[in-house]
């Protein structure tokens, strides 16, 4: 059997190794370590880390920022609150090696308003890590001045969505905008701007360290390294586990105590649901969504209560911009309260299903694409529960 | 009435002058305003509007983007219950119609006290440890009716001191 346990984020680690390290190479060096191991975006959409931090770094101009995206809010992720409580000076570590590399002098970690309370924890890690001379002025005398400032979010899931949380920090509404120009090109204050997700960075403090290659051995060759996953539900050990991208649905249903599972939304409500016939998939960029959320949901459950619940979600956080995502999420859910109340014709659900392809492709924004997907696995993996009950 | 207006002003020019006047500054400046007074009066929107030079209706804009941000008074203590899947799995709806019983107010109100204000959140990411709330900034997890009981008991005593 394949070992799935090993572990990257939750081994060993010392502070500042991979700092060092980096400062002791060129930016464009460092920038090609992160390119080879293959890193990808830990917050879902899966980005090459390497090739968006070439993108900023080829751009002119001394003005550059780095930003850790720690506004998790995707139902059933809490990854990031562990590693943001426990683990903060690796935040900041993968922060400051990311400023370096683009030619960044200041970074930012904006924090959704709901963890405000681990607001604490990371202001005494960064004056910490300034006395240990691993932040602020002349880092460990190589001449980089790097400071960190914390922004707060106010409630807003959609602020996780990179060019919204941009637009929030600039101080407007948290809305995506069109692409191109991208954040890389154009983001904070209009300056090329890098946007990474907390798993994201505390990964590149050990890939400065011990190497592309030794990172690669972790994973599938198109998923390189290992995953957090936020595991809930009807579950014995609900909580965070690191894991290698590849592993099966089952082997984590095993290792977690799943108790008679039915279904298993997996990437969260933007992610899919699946049903028993697809417990041995893997999960990877090539697999089953590996946005690390996976919510467990026992013989007994509902699915049409749970579709109804993702959807009010979508239907709150939708920011209203864009027709096909606000009026979509809405039409949807009217939709499955139709079929609460046993008045929705299989005509009207096959408009819905249509209606499904257009937001899936008009919408302006992640949030549209994907909140559509909910919709479509459940009804289309349990359609006597849904449809014909 | 009219003292407690300039009061408030004097406390506002505080807040904003710790903030350089740009654009950018004006997230933080909602929040602390937000926390410092509860809401974001109009008198506060055209304080800020004038010190970043935009105009208020951008501002009213803004605050009403956010969920956490507020144009009108709430109570002293907010307490956001998460009402996401996995808490909403966990036993949510009990510890729901606990805190209406207990503060005698349904959600989305206010205590005529001006204690209380109950609300539903989406995912607080306490997905492991549910059903979970927030009450201002404290996060409380593992919810039982019993506990519902203790916690409101509890900040009914120290919001009377």
């Amino acid at each position: 059997m394949k070992q799935i346990k090993k572990k990257i984020l939750f081994g060993e680690y010392v502070s500042g190794v991979g700092l060092k390290k980096a400062l002791s190479k060129k930016p464009d060096e460092v920038v090609e370590e992160v390119k080879k191991s293959g890193l990808r975006g830990r917050g879902g959409a899966g980005f090459p880390t390497g090739l968006k931090w070439e993108f900023a770094l080829k751009e002119k101009g001394d003005e550059k920022y780095v930003i850790c995206n720690a506004d998790e809010g995707e139902p059933g992720t809490f990854k990031d609150r562990k590693l943001l409580m426990e683990q903060p000076e690796k935040v900041i570590e993968g922060l400051t090696i990311a400023g370096y590399a683009i030619g960044a002098k200041q970074g930012y970690i904006y924090l959704r308003g709901e963890y405000i309370y681990i607001l604490p924890t990371l202001e005494k890690t960064i004056e910490q890590l300034k006395k240990e001379n691993l932040l602020g002025k002349n880092i460990l005398d190589s001449g980089f001045d790097f400071d960190i400032e914390i922004r707060l979010g106010a409630g807003a899931y959609v602020c996780g969505e990179e060019f919204a949380l941009i637009e929030s920090m600039n101080g407007y509404r948290g809305e995506p905008r069109n692409k191109p120009p991208f954040p890389t090109q154009k983001g904070f204050r209009d300056k090329p701007t890098v946007v990474n997700n907390v798993e994201t960075l505390c990964f590149i403090p050990y890939i400065l360290s011990k190497g592309a290659e030794w990172f690669k051995s972790f994973g599938t060759e198109g998923s390189t390294g290992t995953k957090l996953f936020s595991i809930s539900g009807d579950i014995e050990h609900p909580g965070v586990y690191e894991l290698e991208l590849g592993v099966t649905l089952n082997e984590v249903l095993e290792l977690v105590g799943a108790r008679n599972p039915k279904a298993v939304q997996v990437g969260g409500a933007s992610g899919i649901c699946v049903a028993k016939k697809d417990f041995d998939k893997p999960i990877s960029f090539q697999g089953l969504p590996p946005g690390g959320s996976i919510i467990v949901f026992g013989e007994n459950r509902d699915m049409l209560k749970v579709l109804k619940n993702f959807l009010e979600f979508f239907v709150e956080e939708s920011c209203g911009q864009c027709t096909p995502c606000r009026e979509g999420n809405y039409r949807l859910l009217e939709g499955v309260e139709m079929l609460e109340k046993g008045e929705c014709s299989v005509r009207y659900v096959r408009e819905l299903l249509t209606l499904c392809d257009v937001m899936k492709t008009s919408s302006k924004c992640g949030l549209g694409q994907t909140s559509p997907n909910c919709f479509l696995s459940i009804l289309e993996n349990f359609k006597d529960e849904i449809i014909y009950r | 009435m009219a003292s407690i207006d300039i009061c408030s002003k004097q406390e506002l020019t505080t807040i904003l002058e710790r903030f350089k006047p740009q654009r950018d500054n004006l997230l933080p400046i909602l929040n602390e305003i937000n926390k410092k007074f509860g809401y974001i009066s109009p008198v506060a929107m055209m304080e800020i509007a004038e010190y970043l030079d935009i105009p208020v209706a951008e501002i009213h804009g803004v605050i009403s983007f956010y969920h956490f941000l507020s144009t009108e008074k709430k109570g002293k203590y907010i307490i956001r219950l998460c009402k996401t899947i996995s808490c909403e799995m966990a036993g949510k709806e009990k510890i729901a119609r606990m805190l209406e019983k207990e503060l005698g107010i349904k959600f989305g109100e206010t205590t005529s006290d001006g204690m209380f204000s109950l609300e539903y959140t989406n995912c607080i990411g306490m997905c492991d440890h549910g059903p979970a709330m927030l009450v201002n900034e404290k996060v409380y997890a593992k919810l039982t009716p019993e506990k519902v009981i203790e916690i409101v008991d509890e900040l009914k005593k120290r919001g009377q001191l």
